[in-house]
This record gives structure tokens, C-alpha cells and sequence, in this order.
């Protein structure tokens, strides 16, 4: 594929797990908030290279000029003065000041969950700061943010009521990679005037605190992941996907003719085993919103796969890896009961077609000169997507637990996992277990940490 | 899934196959062999067969008494005898040389009667019509994972020591299991191309329980696709030089440290091959295949314990060949299970697991001849021992050097048990030290043993004055042990753990191996004819004595006996009785406590092994057991069936008695009314196993309420059983003839060990373990 269309198609839809081609410097492009003209901090430049925006992706030059106002108006002891205001304001109105975001810092990407009021008052907008202000815009009325930074607009939770606000959530993701420059923006940006509590889950909210902090005098207010990504969950299911159930399951998945995706709720959803598929999978146990345990985990997760899906086939993206699993075929590279025994094995009640070595034919030489990369992305995520299933299988039965949640951004635009994990819940367990997922996959880690920052400054 | 299934011609090994073949040393015993099995895996064959051993026993007979005086001063005659063993045969080797290997074996067979072949493994299908070609016989096939599990049963049951916990970074890497009598139920997790995971309930009952496609097969394909590197051996090398932090996203790459709210280290791997999705940068072909393998190992251990403890079982081994003795992929499974188990459960495997497929295929075949209702015993002489596979070994040469790897495995004349008595058959371990773990014990050993090699060379060779073959025969039982030794060397824990025993055991086994059956007996019968000339006098000086005197003259008796051994002169039996033992108190001295036991009332039944030929049993153990008798007390002498150094043995033993039953009337009356009973041990050691017992000797002492057991000499009472608890009362009487061992033990040399115990619970509970130092 052409290069440079590669990474103009590439915009939007992709950015997780961008990986350079090392045909270039660090060719990371994030404009979120980032100033491009070399007109901030001397470090800046040099970290971003010689990136420039690309056309029409960036409408970064506005705000840029707005915030260097700001940030003149800032000098002197911004910290002192943020905390002021951010004091008087919450106690004016007993909610957070804005902007609400609500971040999750995983190990592969950031997912940011930002509440946009759309109740705004004429007083209230006269009151409110240009800084606050680019940032809504900006947030808003883009659907990429440099090369990796992406907004899920179909995902937008849209006329919601949050704290007494009415406002659009909005699902942003980036590649953790580019939390450095997330976080040197914030400084550039003179974020931390904008007094709001960062609130922060995921692995990320501990490694980057420091940086947070001196980088960008700004605190994090660090949350467990597992208790944000259940409070999440619970919150998005609960409020409906605009006016839709935002869980859903597979009608007749072990037909793949007739399997179809229908909505459903979850009314009663305690217990459930609820599987995560981030870079790498955890497996909790829910009985309630406050009551749950993580059953087990496994490295066997999306990171695997993407990683794998790399070495095997030299793609660089999540979108590339499954755009070449849907077109191969896994059973040239992984060897299946037939291969071994002709047909069933009856001894042991298994079918013919099912797998019985992952990667078990590119044992031979041959098989392995004549694969296709497409195969190999197949089998890989088939192979990944087994084995979670096996492994969430094994735990459903041993905590006796029917209803298995599936989340994470592995499944994101991934239905060859989806429909996969429904079949091998209901194969294996004869009908006893049901698959169940979820629209917004991967961002309920971050709808809990905003939830947090909402709850936190409710309370006295 | 099961095996490796059909191998592509490419991954199996090229290899010269013009090889010759050392008929003697590989397929023993093909003329009188029949049922055979092969299991064809993906790189190597198992080939299995029954054969029948003849070999030289030494019998005693007595001669007819009214012919006494035409005997001259023989007590009984010794008679070379020709007898007929039933042995098992297992061979390995790669799968490059399953034709030559065919040829061999259909020019040496002699037996017609063989029709089929069983045979078992994803090969067998791809050989079936070679192996039917070459060898005209049938090719009946069995199930995979039957065979597999019926061997499983089979090694467990049968060969001591068969199952290890591995430990990386132990002082001995394995840690041998003793054989449990109650073996099921267990997990079997076989990894080969794919996992399956049974769970077998009993000898005839298992089932598949679950299994996983991400097995042997993900990491041989996968590793060949990633390094380019086509052997699975090559691959396990590889990953062990790697790091596989460069390629897996770790707990601390996220959080930049642990995540201490759930309690998960900064080292664990949050992502397999995370970083490989997301870093700009090569990747060391050792990188990926050791993060490649800790997702493999990890996937399956975790597997593993979630059926390990739906099911609710405790012992898992694994087998395939995955783990087939693999260092680097036992650590791995070992420390994903401890992980995922947090120690509960531990990770098996099996010294014979390579095995386990063409011993279940071949008792199949063989089930008419009923080979489970036998006792069979691991061969040392005609068995590899586990081979040394180091990582750092080149591939190549490990290959080669593990090239014709055997099992030989006896059928012993009798069924073997645990002695009733044992306090706790699951924790019993015979040997004191395990010389595997204390290698201070095991440099001294070795050395002793290789030291001794030329006089029992020379002993051997004089053990058969008519046969000027011997010296040949002699030369070759030297080279054959000598190599054990230097195996052992090198590979301590080559047949289980390393023991005095075992290598007294090895030693026996080499020389039958080469027709000296018994090179002790001449020496035997000599000292035995000696020493019933003092019988008389030593019995009616013990009489002379006062009660007490007499009680201590006896204990004396019996470890003077054991001092004499068969260095013993004929002078030196007049002073027999009168040899300075070391003074008391003993090194372990509880004779105080077993006096005030001899004056309370008289035991039901003493069970009472016995040791040395000569002095040691006619003038110390039988005045002893007289005295039993007097005082009331059955007693059931247990000697060893067959031959060791200058044990006696019950043939031998039969005729002493009736002999001294002939002088002495307190044993005439004992053996006439039954009171005194010569029972075989089911041994043929200078050790003693008490859980490999014949099953006969159980069940007398189950029967006549045994509640003295005893235990003389070094063998079987330091070496062995030191530490043994009994649940009856219990002595345990030696002399330590080696200085090394009593410097060890904290004496000096001669130093006495008279250990009599009472089981906690029991009376006389302050006559407790007395141990040394």
C-alpha cells in the first residue's frame, strides 16, 4: 500500500497501536492539544520531530493563539491560583468545575471520556474561560486529533444528564505511547489552570503520575481500574445507548448463516464473569457494584494479538491485522482434529473440524513457505480468541456464573471475536452459558473515572 | 489433543541411517520375544516387547541327612541353575530409524507365534504399511490416549521413584515422589501438539475432561515462524538464552510498577508479545521464542489448575513431548503452576513418560497374560536412566547421545505391598540420605563403590572356579558398572533419587546381569558351617547367664553378629560373644528402655528381618529369637528371596533352621507348633524397602498381630528405614562399619545404634526416638 495514503487513510479510524515504519524519525502527530509551529517550549519541537499538521487535520492553529494568551494572563503562580478557583467554584455550585473528563491509560491506549455540556447558560458562557472554551470546541467538532488520536462519534452518548448538567459524552482514544506528548501539551497548554481533578484509572494513572505532575503541575486523582470499568459499565448500561440497550448477544451462534446480533438489556446483571480484553485479559467475578473478585487473568490478550499479528505479517495496525484476519482462512495454519485423525475423534466426543493444534501445520516446512499473511492474521486471532473463551469458560463454571460479559477494545470492529466467543460459550457449555457484549467496549474504564470525579466533588 | 499427530518428513531428523546396530546392547533378548507394541510419535518410536531372560540362579540343597557323614562337613550343597525371568522391553529411538531397526528385528526374530503388533501414536498410521511389509505382522491399532493412560498406570504403580517435582534452582532439580499405593485419581496433562487434559478415576476409568490448541505444536510452528529456526530442540535452546521482557508487556510497563491493589507484581506479564505490537525495534530471535514459551507454558498451567480444581485433584503430571524432559519447559510449567495455584498444587513428571504410549499399547496386546496382577521392577542394568538434556547441550548431540534410549523393567516372582506396619505408607521413604540433594554424601559414596569395584570383580570371578569364562564375564560387569557409576556422576538423579541402596541395588542387578547370581555363596555356606559349630556352645553359655545378663549378652550377640560379616575368621568366633563393642551409652542407646519393656508381659508376634549369612544369624539372631520363642513370642523371620552380597537368603535360611532345629529344642518346637514361621522379604537388596514387601510376608503379619517389628544390620537399618515409623513397637539394631557414615552420624567407627521405639499413643511412650546428633 502507498505510504503516504496508508496514513491518511489511516487517520480516524486508526491510532492504537500505531507503529512506525521506521522510514522516519517518530513520526507521532498528536495535535490534541499540541502546537506544531515551534512557537512553545524548545523541547517540543525537537520531540515531535518534523512533523507538520498534515491539511486538514488539524484546527490546532486557533486554539494555539488563544492558549498563548491564556498563557500569559497564567503567568506568575498558575497552582496557587488554580486552586482558588477551583475552590470557590465547587462550592458555588457542588459539582466539578469544568472541563469533565473521565481517563483510562492502558498499557496499549488512552481512553478519555469527556462530558460536553450542552446547557450552557449566556452567563455562563461569558464566564467561561477561552482556554475551556478551545477545548470544547476543538474536542468537538473533530473526529481525529492528529494521526492517532481518534473520536468515536458513533458512540457519542448524546443528551445525557450528568450531575445535574445535560451534555454529550464523547469517546476519545490514542495510543498510550503518545501520553508524553498528552502530557507536555497540558503543560504547554497551561492545563492544570483549568482546576478540574484529573481523574485517572488504568496502569497508566501510576506510571504517568509523576510526569503528570512535574511536567504539567497537575495531580491525578488515581483510581482502581477493575472498580471504574465496573461502575462504568454498569452506568452506560443503565442509560441506554441514545435511546437503544447497550448490551447485545448472538441469535444462533453456532450457525454462521443464521447468526445475528440482537440487542437486550441487562436488567438483572448480578453475578456475572465479567471478561476485559485490553492488551492483556483480566476475569472478575461481579456480584454487585461494589462486591466483586478478580477470578483470574491471562497475557494471552489484544496486545497479544497485535503483536503476533506484527511479527507474523508486518502490518502495523490493529485495523490492518483484522482487515487481513477477515479475508484468511485458519485452517491452513492450524492443524484440526481431521488432520491428525482422519475425522472425529470419537473416543473423545471431538468434532473433526475442531482445532487441534493452534499453528499446529506450520510445523512443516512447506506449509510455512506457501502461507499467506491473511492466514496468519486468522489464525492468530482465532487462536487468541479460543483461548479466552476456553479460559473464561473454565472460570463461568467453577464460580457458577451463567452470563459472561465481554469488554475491552480488543472487540472493537472485531465480530470474528465476537461471534467466536458466542459459539464457544454455547458449544462447549452446551447451551448452559451465554455470550454478552457490549457496545462502548473499551471506554467504561473511563466513563468510572469521570463518574468518580462527579462523585467526588458531590460529596461535602 | 493427544500426540504429535502425522509428522511432515521435514521436521524429522535427517540422520544417517546406514547405522549398525549393537545387537547385544539394543534389542536384547529378541530370540525369545513376542508381543510387540510400537508407538510412532512425531519424532521418535517406542518399541515394546516381551521376552523371556534365562539366567544363572544359585540354589542350596540340602543334603539328605542319613548321607550326612558322605557330605563331609558341607551343610548343604550350591547348584548353578538355569531359570527362566519374564522381562519388558522398551526401546526408543528417532523415528530416522524405524526401517533399519524393522530389518533387525525380523532377522532376530525367532518366535513365530507372534501375529499382530500393537500399535498406537500418530505415526503409526504413516508406518502401518512399512512395519506390515518388513515385519508380516499385523498392525492392530489402539487408541491414543488408552495406551497412554494404561503406561501411566503401569510406571506408577510399578516403578519406584517414576514421578519428580522439578526445581530449577534446588540443590537437586528433581525431587522424586515415593510410589503411592493409592495412585488415583490424577490429572494427566498431555502436551503435544495440543493439550488434552484427562482425569483418570481408576485402572479402567478416565475421561477427557478438557484441552487446549495451544500446545506443542503452537510453540514449534509459531517459534519456526517467528526465529526461522526449524527444531523444536533448537527452539527450547533459543528461548532459553532470551529475555522475554523485550518483547512481553509487563505489570510494571503499565503501571510502571506492581499493581498492589490486586497484588500483582511489577514482573508479570500483563501482555504476551505486548510490546512487539507497539515497540519500533527488532526483536532477538531468543526474545520471541522465550516470550513464546512463557505464553505457552503459562496458557497451559493456568488451564491445568482451573480442571485441576473444578475437579478437585491435587496431582497433576504432565507428559508430552513438550515437557519430555525438557529443563526449560518443566521450569516453566513448574512456575506457572505454583503461580496459578499459589503452591497447592504441584506439577508431576514422569521418568518414563516417553514411554507411557507403547507400555499402555503393549499391555493391551497382552492382557490375556494378566501383566498387572504382577509385581514388575525397573532393570538398572538394562535401563538408560533418565538422560541429561542441559539446554546448554547442542541439539545435535543431544540427539545422538539419546539416540537408543531403553527401559527394561523385571517381573518379579511375587506381588509387592506396603508392610501393614508402616505408620503412614504415603510419607514413607526408605532411604536415609538421598544422595541426590547432599552431594558431600554422594562424591563419598560414588567413590566408595567404584574403590570396592575390583574386589567384588575378583570375588565374582572366584565365585565360579569351573568357568573360565568368568574372567571375561567379570571384565564386562566391571565396565558396565563403572559406566553407571560415571553416569550417576553426571546424572544423580538418572533412576530416581540416588541412594546407597540404589547403588547396592545397581550393582546386583549388573552382576546378574552378567550370570554372577550369587558370587557371596561359597563364602556363605563356608561361614554358615562355621558358625553352626559354635551354636550349641554359644546357646548354653547364654544360659549360664542371670536374666539381665543374658537380655544384654543377646542385644550384644546380634550386633557382634554384624560386626563379623564376611571378613570373619574361625578363631574369631570363640570370642564371639566377648568382642568389645563400644561402650555404652551407645551412639543412639534406648537398651534401657527395651530391657524394661522385656520384663512386662511377651509380645504377641516379632517380625524380624534378618541380615548377614554366618555368625550374624546363627549365632546372633537365632539365640535372640530363641529367646523370643521362650518368652511366648511368634516370631516370622524375613530374609531376601534372592541373593545380595553375604545376605542370607530363605533357601539358605530353610536349612539353617532345620539344622539348628536339629540341635536346639526351643527351635524345633517353634517350627513344629508354628510359632516360628521363615517368610521371603520379596528382596533381593542388602536394603530394605518396606513398602515393596511380598505380599505373603503382609499377610502373615497381618494375620498373626504383629507387634514387634525388627530390624538389623546397616543396610537395612541405617541406610535404609532410620527414620522409618511403625505403628508397633519397633528396634532397630546396627553397628556402623564405616567410619565416613559415623563421623556423619556423630560417632566413631563401630559405633552402635540400638533403636527401640514405641509409636506416639502407644504405653511405653517415653521410650521415644533417640536419633544421633
Amino acid at each position: 500500500m502507498d505510504k503516504a495514503k496508508s496514513m491518511v487513510d489511516k487517520k480516524g479510524a486508526s491510532g492504537p497501536f500505531h507503529v512506525n515504519n521506521g522510514q522516519s524519525q517518530k513520526v507521532f502527530h498528536s495535535h490534541v492539544m499540541v502546537a506544531t509551529n515551534g512557537s512553545c517550549c524548545s523541547s517540543s519541537s525537537n520531540a515531535f520531530g518534523s512533523s507538520t499538521v498534515p491539511s486538514g487535520s488539524g484546527t490546532f492553529e486557533n486554539m494555539h493563539h488563544l492558549h498563548r494568551g491564556d498563557d500569559a494572563e497564567c503567568s506568575g503562580s498558575p497552582a496557587k491560583r488554580c486552586k482558588l478557583r477551583r475552590r470557590t467554584e465547587s462550592v458555588r455550585k457542588h459539582r466539578p468545575p469544568f472541563p469533565w473528563f473521565g481517563m483510562d491509560i492502558g498499557g496499549t491506549l488512552v481512553k478519555l471520556v469527556y462530558f460536553e455540556p450542552v446547557d450552557i447558560t449566556a452567563e455562563e458562557e461569558q464566564e467561561e474561560v477561552e482556554n475551556l472554551k478551545s477545548i470544547r470546541r476543538y474536542l468537538t467538532s473533530n473526529v481525529a486529533y492528529g494521526k492517532t488520536g481518534v473520536r468515536d462519534v458513533h458512540l457519542e452518548l448524546r443528551n445525557l444528564t450528568m450531575c445535574g448538567r445535560t451534555g454529550n459524552l464523547h469517546f476519545i482514544r490514542f495510543p498510550t505511547q503518545a501520553m508524553p506528548r498528552f502530557i507536555q501539551m497540558g503543560r504547554d497548554k497551561n492545563f492544570s489552570s483549568l482546576h478540574t481533578t484529573l481523574c485517572a484509572t488504568g496502569g497508566g494513572a501510576y506510571k504517568f503520575e509523576n510526569e503528570f505532575r512535574m511536567m504539567a503541575d497537575l495531580e491525578l486523582l488515581k483510581l482502581d481500574e477493575l472498580d471504574c470499568l465496573i461502575r462504568g459499565l454498569l452506568f452506560v448500561d443503565r442509560v441506554g445507548f441514545n435511546g437503544h440497550p447497550e448490551c447485545y448477544y448472538f441469535q444462533n451462534p453456532s450457525d454462521t448463516q443464521s447468526c445475528v446480533k440482537k440487542p437486550c438489556t441487562l436488567d438483572n446483571p448480578f453475578p456475572m464473569l465479567l471478561v476485559n480484553i485490553g492488551s492483556g485479559v483480566s476475569i472478575l467475578a461481579v456480584y454487585s457494584e461494589n462486591n466483586y473478585k478478580r477470578v483470574t487473568g491471562t497475557s494471552l490478550g489484544g496486545g497479544t494479538f497485535l503483536g503476533l499479528c506484527c511479527l507474523l505479517t508486518g502490518c502495523e495496525t490493529f485495523e490492518e491485522a483484522l482487515e487481513m484476519a477477515s479475508k484468511g482462512d485458519s485452517t491452513n495454519v492450524d492443524k484440526l482434529v481431521k488432520d491428525i485423525y482422519g475425522g472425529d475423534y470419537e473416543r473423545f466426543g471431538l468434532q473433526g473440524s475442531a482445532v487441534a493444534s493452534s499453528f499446529g501445520h506450520m510445523m512443516s516446512k512447506e506449509k510455512r513457505d506457501s502461507i499467506s499473511k491473511e492466514d496468519l492474521a486468522r489464525a492468530t486471532l482465532v487462536t487468541i480468541t479460543n483461548n479466552i473463551g476456553s479460559i473464561a469458560r473454565m472460570c463461568a463454571v467453577n464460580e457458577k456464573i451463567e452470563r459472561v460479559v465481554f469488554v475491552g477494545n480488543f472487540l472493537r470492529i472485531n465480530t470474528v471475536s465476537t461471534k467466536l466467543l458466542a459459539y464457544a460459550m454455547d458449544y462447549w457449555s452446551k447451551g448452559q452459558l451465554r455470550a454478552l457484549f457490549l457496545e462502548h467496549e473499551g471506554y467504561f474504564g473511563a466513563v468510572g473515572a469521570l463518574m468518580e470525579l462527579l462523585k467526588t466533588t458531590e460529596d461535602p | 489433543m493427544a500426540e504429535c499427530g502425522r509428522v511432515d518428513s521435514n521436521t524429522s531428523h535427517t540422520m544417517d541411517k546406514s547405522i549398525t546396530l549393537p545387537p547385544d546392547e539394543i534389542f536384547r533378548n529378541l530370540e525369545n520375544a513376542k508381543r510387540f507394541a510400537i508407538d510412532i510419535g512425531g519424532s521418535l518410536t517406542k518399541l515394546a516387547y516381551y521376552s523371556t531372560v534365562q539366567h544363572k540362579v544359585a540354589k542350596v540343597r540340602s543334603f539328605d541327612h542319613t548321607a550326612k557323614a558322605a557330605a563331609g562337613d558341607k551343610l548343604y550343597e550350591i547348584s548353578m541353575q538355569e531359570e527362566v525371568t519374564a522381562r519388558l522391553h522398551f526401546i526408543k529411538f528417532e523415528n530416522a530409524y524405524i526401517e533399519t531397526c524393522l530389518d533387525f528385528i525380523k532377522d532376530h526374530l525367532v518366535n513365530t507365534e507372534t501375529k499382530v503388533i500393537k500399535a498406537t501414536g500418530g505415526g503409526a498410521h504413516k508406518f502401518k504399511e512399512l512395519i506390515e511389509r518388513k515385519l508380516g505382522l499385523k498392525v492392530d491399532k489402539e487408541d491414543e490416549m488408552t495406551c497412554l493412560i494404561k503406561g501411566c498406570n503401569f510406571v506408577l504403580k510399578n516403578i519406584p521413584h517414576e514421578a519428580f517435582v522439578y526445581a530449577k534452582h534446588a540443590d537437586s532439580e528433581f525431587r522424586f515422589q515415593m510410589t503411592n499405593p493409592d495412585i488415583f485419581p490424577y490429572l494427566l496433562v498431555n502436551i503435544g501438539s495440543g493439550v488434552s487434559i484427562v482425569k483418570v478415576e481408576s485402572e479402567d476409568k478416565f475421561e477427557r475432561i478438557g484441552g487446549s490448541s495451544i500446545g506443542g505444536g503452537t510453540f514449534w510452528g509459531l517459534g519456526a515462524l517467528l526465529t526461522k529456526t526449524k527444531r523444536f530442540d533448537e527452539l527450547l535452546q533459543l528461548a532459553s538464552k532470551g529475555q522475554h521482557a523485550s518483547v512481553d508487556m509487563l505489570v510494571k510497563d503499565i503501571y510502571g510498577g506492581s499493581y498492589g491493589y490486586l497484588g500483582l507484581t511489577g514482573d508479570l506479564i500483563a501482555s504476551s508479545f505486548g510490546k512487539s505490537a507497539t515497540a519500533d525495534k527488532d526483536f532477538s530471535k531468543e526474545d520471541m521464542a522465550k516470550s513464546l514459551l512463557h505464553m505457552i507454558s503459562n496458557d497451559i498451567g493456568q488451564l491445568a489448575c482451573l480442571y485441576a480444581k473444578l475437579h478437585n485433584l491435587s496431582r497433576v503430571y504432565f507428559g508430552g513431548f513438550f515437557i519430555r524432559g525438557h529443563p526449560v519447559t518443566m521450569h516453566t510449567i513448574t512456575y506457572s503452576i505454583n503461580f496459578f495455584t499459589k503452591g497447592e498444587v504441584q506439577a508431576l513428571f514422569l521418568r518414563h513418560e516417553g514411554y507411557l504410549g507403547t507400555i499402555g499399547a503393549f499391555l493391551k496386546g497382552a492382557e490375556e497374560d494378566n501383566p498387572n496382577q504382577y509385581s514388575w521392577g525397573e532393570n538398572y542394568a538394562g535401563s538408560s536412566g533418565l538422560m541429561s538434556v542441559s539446554p546448554d547441550m547442542n541439539p545435535m548431540q543431544r540427539a545422538r547421545s539419546g539416540t537408543f534410549d531403553m527401559l527394561e523393567m523385571d517381573r518379579l516372582e511375587r506381588q509387592l505391598v506396603n508392610l501393614p506396619l508402616l505408620q503412614d505408607p504415603s510419607s514413607y521413604i526408605p532411604d536415609t540420605v538421598d544422595l541426590t540433594e547432599d552431594a558431600l554424601a554422594r562424591e563419598y559414596w560414588l567413590y566408595c563403590f567404584e574403590e570396592a569395584l575390583d574386589g567384588v570383580v575378583k570375588r565374582a570371578v572366584a565365585s565360579q572356579p569351573d568357568m573360565p569364562e568368568a574372567a571375561l564375564r567379570a571384565e564386562k560387569f566391571r565396565q558396565k558398572y563403572r559406566h553407571k557409576l560415571q553416569t550417576l556422576r553426571q546424572q544423580p538423579f538418572a533412576y530416581g533419587s540416588l541412594t546407597v541402596r540404589s547403588l547396592l541395588d545397581t550393582r546386583e542387578h549388573c552382576l546378574n546381569e552378567f550370570n554372577f547370581p550369587d558370587p557371596y555363596s561359597k563364602i556363605k555356606q563356608r561361614e554358615n558351617d562355621i558358625a553352626l559349630k559354635y551354636y550349641q556352645k554359644a546357646v548354653k553359655s547364654l544360659d549360664e547367664l542371670s536374666w539381665e545378663e543374658k537380655q544384654f549378652a543377646l542385644v550384644q550377640g546380634v550386633l557382634a553378629g554384624n560386626v563379623f560379616d564376611w571378613g570373619a575368621k574361625a578363631t574369631d568366633i570363640c570370642i564371639f560373644f566377648f568382642i568389645p563393642l563400644s561402650e555404652r551409652p551407645w551412639l543412639v542407646d534406648s537398651y534401657d528402655q527395651w530391657l524394661e519393656r522385656l520384663k512386662g508381659p511377651p509380645h504377641k508376634c516379632a517380625l524380624f528381618f534378618v541380615d548377614n549369612s554366618g555368625v550374624d544369624i546363627i549365632l546372633g539372631v537365632m539365640p535372640f529369637v530363641r529367646e523370643l520363642l521362650s518368652r511366648g513370642t511368634e516370631v516370622v523371620l524375613a530374609s531376601n528371596s534372592g541373593p545380595a552380597l553375604n545376605d542370607v537368603t530363605n533357601g539358605e535360611l530353610q536349612i539353617l533352621t532345620e539344622r539348628i532345629a536339629a540341635m536346639d529344642p526351643v527351635i524345633e518346637a517353634g517350627l513344629r507348633e508354628d510359632r516360628l514361621l521363615l517368610v521371603q522379604s520379596g528382596s533381593s537388596s542388602p536394603c530394605l524397602d518396606l513398602s515393596r514387601l511380598d505380599k505373603v510376608l503382609a499377610m502373615v503379619v497381618r494375620e498373626r498381630q504383629t507387634d514387634l517389628v525388627i530390624i538389623e544390620g546397616m543396610g537395612r537399618a541405617i541406610h535404609t528405614n532410620y527414620y522409618a515409623m511403625l505403628s508397633c513397637e519397633s528396634l532397630k539394631m546396627a553397628v556402623i562399619k564405616n567410619s565416613w557414615l559415623a563421623d556423619r552420624l556423630g560417632g566413631k567407627l563401630f559405633s552402635v545404634v540400638f533403636k527401640y521405639e514405641v509409636p506416639a499413643g502407644k504405653p511405653n511412650k517415653d521410650c521415644g526416638a533417640f536419633s544421633p546428633s
